[in-house]
């Protein structure tokens, strides 16, 4: 009988010959992930129910990434990373990537220091998690944050969970879940010059809307997703949440094995649906005829082509995020900027340390993307972290405070979600984002890729 | 089982940063003053003209029932979100649909019940309006207008919320051993 890849996945997870869509059952869980926000309150929960002394199901499989409210002197922010601090230590659990070496410290954010984070600090967890060697096809990943389905690029079952599923898996391994049936969605033929993932994405969420996928997995393919690099992969997975999937995935190949065989030495196995498996439907996209999009506000399903919203003045630009603010995020987005001039301020926050450090080291033309930004009058890079994406605490860096018209790589535009909630969020691919920057309207980034 | 009370009522995609803006994740729930301050700020971030949900001065809500639109609770996966409704004092939200985390949220939690109606029950009520939940017969009971509306059975999610969420419905069922 035929299966897709998220039924064979879950199936070998629960020690069962196959599993059908509705079937409720009992996953053994590969790798648990939780952040600053939802890890302190998972902890209280794990020790209630466990008890005071209770220890996690196993120290290598919880990762604890301090990610989404580090720069900012909120001092209810700095205890809650104290708590991870403190708990890593009580367990004995591996991998955790504090923002300070001490491992008896006390985290408190002094703004006038330049890197105020330690060497073990990664950054944005979903982007961390791949490249720190955590994402492996075949397994099942879980974590206390919505987009943790972005793993799924790497042909594994990932999937958000609330802080009490969390507490659960940490004391025994394991997630009761309902087995999703399948949407497919197939992109034909090679990717145009002047779209993105983020393009593709958009379109899908578009003609799905914020609730088409509840309850169900999102499977990608076609040629273009074939040739996409693992980081534009993601950008497609990680939003599947945004018409609320519960996984995306994309069969592992070449270009995920180079990935990840770099990152991990850990051995994995690679499923692939079969040819004749069930889908609710198959959808396939001519790739060669879409446009480039934006998400208008206040809902990433609120489609518009980026050329009919020419008109639509701007006050800031924003890149960032585990959606939009990796290496190649920088990369698209600089090539526009090279040589032009910002008319807005625009914001750079690269997800993690080694996008930071890779501004400083990559170039397009001999020109260090780094320089092509200040040049063209953007803001420094901030320090890696979820920064502006989903507001937080009044002082992180690129909130938006006011009735602004912001757009943004990032990933959600509901109504506060980047601080204010009279605020203006439009959701674009890196390169709409820079051609809006230069121009101060929306702009469909052909008008600087001739 | 019944629930009586007042109703608020919301839209569509009440997603989960109207519920609980993202500056208050700084409170951990598992820590029982900050959950009293997450219920305080229940639905606070609630775009459009709606009355408040919990009076200034106040932690908790008039309201133990919200009737909401389809895709109650969309948007990220934090557990603040239904805990801040239940330590604001609601039982129960109404909806035609739910975003997939949410739902779950609830359940794991047993903080309340995100009951399933038939129908999109936004367009026929009004903040302030008395009803009754019957859980015996699937039925929201809407006293001020004397209509009677039905809704989808609880379903699996029933037993565990029932049994006060995830851990004591797994104790109950032998999954994991007793409470330490």
């Amino acid at each position: 009988m035929a299966q897709t890849i998220t039924q064979k996945i879950l199936a070998q997870h629960s020690n069962r010959p196959r599993v059908e869509p509705g079937d409720n059952i009992w996953v053994a869980v590969d790798v648990l992930m939780t952040h600053d926000v939802c890890g302190p309150g998972t902890i209280g929960i794990f020790k209630k129910e466990f008890g005071a002394d209770a220890k996690v199901w196993d120290t290598e499989k919880v990762v604890i990434i301090p990610d989404h409210y580090i720069f900012t002197q909120d001092r209810r922010a700095n205890r809650n990373v104290d708590i991870l601090r403190e708990f890593v230590r009580e367990q004995g659990i591996r991998y955790f990537y504090d923002v300070m070496d001490d491992p008896q410290g006390s985290w408190q954010f002094d703004p006038q220091q330049t890197k105020p984070y330690g060497s073990k600090y990664a950054g944005v967890c979903h982007l961390a998690l791949a490249q720190q060697g955590h994402t492996r096809p075949g397994e099942v990943l879980v974590g206390t944050d919505s987009h943790t389905c972005n793993a799924g690029a790497f042909g594994q079952f990932a999937t958000g969970i609330g802080n009490t599923d969390a507490a659960f898996v940490l004391g025994t391994g394991r997630i009761l879940l309902k087995v999703p049936e399948t949407m497919r969605f197939d992109f034909t033929g090679e990717i145009p010059p002047y779209l993105l993932a983020k393009d593709l994405i958009l379109w899908v969420i578009g003609d799905i809307s914020v609730s088409g996928a509840t309850y169900r997995t999102l499977e990608f393919g076609g040629e273009a997703v074939s040739r996409m690099s693992m980081e534009e992969r993601m950008t497609l997975t990680n939003m599947v949440i945004e018409a609320g999937g519960k996984n995306g995935v994309i069969p592992a190949d070449e270009t995920t094995f180079n990935y990840v065989n770099q990152r991990t030495t850990k051995p994995y196995q690679v499923f692939h649906s079969d040819p004749d498996a069930d889908y609710v439907f198959t959808k396939t996209y001519d790739t060669s005829l879409l446009e480039p999009v934006v998400a208008r506000p206040h809902s990433p399903d609120n489609r518009a082509l980026a050329r009919e919203c020419s008109d639509v003045k701007i006050d800031r630009a924003y890149i960032g995020s585990c959606t939009g603010g990796k290496i190649e995020d920088f990369i698209h987005a600089a090539k526009l900027l090279k040589g032009q001039a910002v008319r807005v301020p625009t914001y750079l926050v690269p997800a993690t340390r080694e996008v930071y450090d890779g501004l400083f080291t990559e170039m397009i033309d001999g020109k260090l993307l780094a320089d092509i930004f200040f040049e063209s009058g953007c803001l420094d890079p901030a320090d890696p972290s979820c920064a502006a994406c989903l507001g937080g605490p009044q002082d992180t860096f690129g909130r938006l405070n006011n009735a602004e018209v912001c757009i943004s790589t990032t990933n959600r535009n509901f109504p506060g979600r980047m601080g204010d909630k009279r605020a203006q969020v439009y959701l674009a691919s890196p390169y709409t984002v820079a051609a809006s920057a230069i121009r101060g309207y929306v702009t469909d980034p052909r008008e600087f890729l001739a | 089982m019944k629930i009586t009370g007042l109703i608020f009522v919301v839209g569509d995609n009440i997603d989960t940063d109207q519920i609980i803006p993202a500056e208050y994740l700084t409170l951990v729930p598992s820590k029982p003053e900050e959950y009293t301050k997450l219920g305080s700020y229940a639905l606070i971030g609630l775009d459009g003209d709606y009355p408040p949900f919990v009076e200034p001065g106040q932690t908790t809500t008039r309201y133990p029932i919200i009737v909401g639109g389809h895709n109650f609770g969309c948007g990220s996966s934090r557990e603040h979100a239904p805990i801040a409704l239940g330590a604001a004092g609601v039982q129960a939200v109404v909806a035609p649909t739910y975003a997939r985390i949410f739902f779950r949220n609830c359940t794991a939690t047993g903080e309340l019940y995100p009951w399933q109606s038939v129908d999109r029950l936004v367009a026929e009520c009004t903040t302030g309006q008395t009803v009754t939940i019957d859980f015996d017969h699937n039925l929201f009971i809407n006293h001020t207008t004397g209509r009677e509306y039905p809704l989808k059975p609880l379903g699996e999610a029933g037993p565990v919320i029932a049994a006060g969420g995830l851990f004591d419905f797994a104790r109950q069922s032998g999954m994991i051993k007793a409470a330490p």
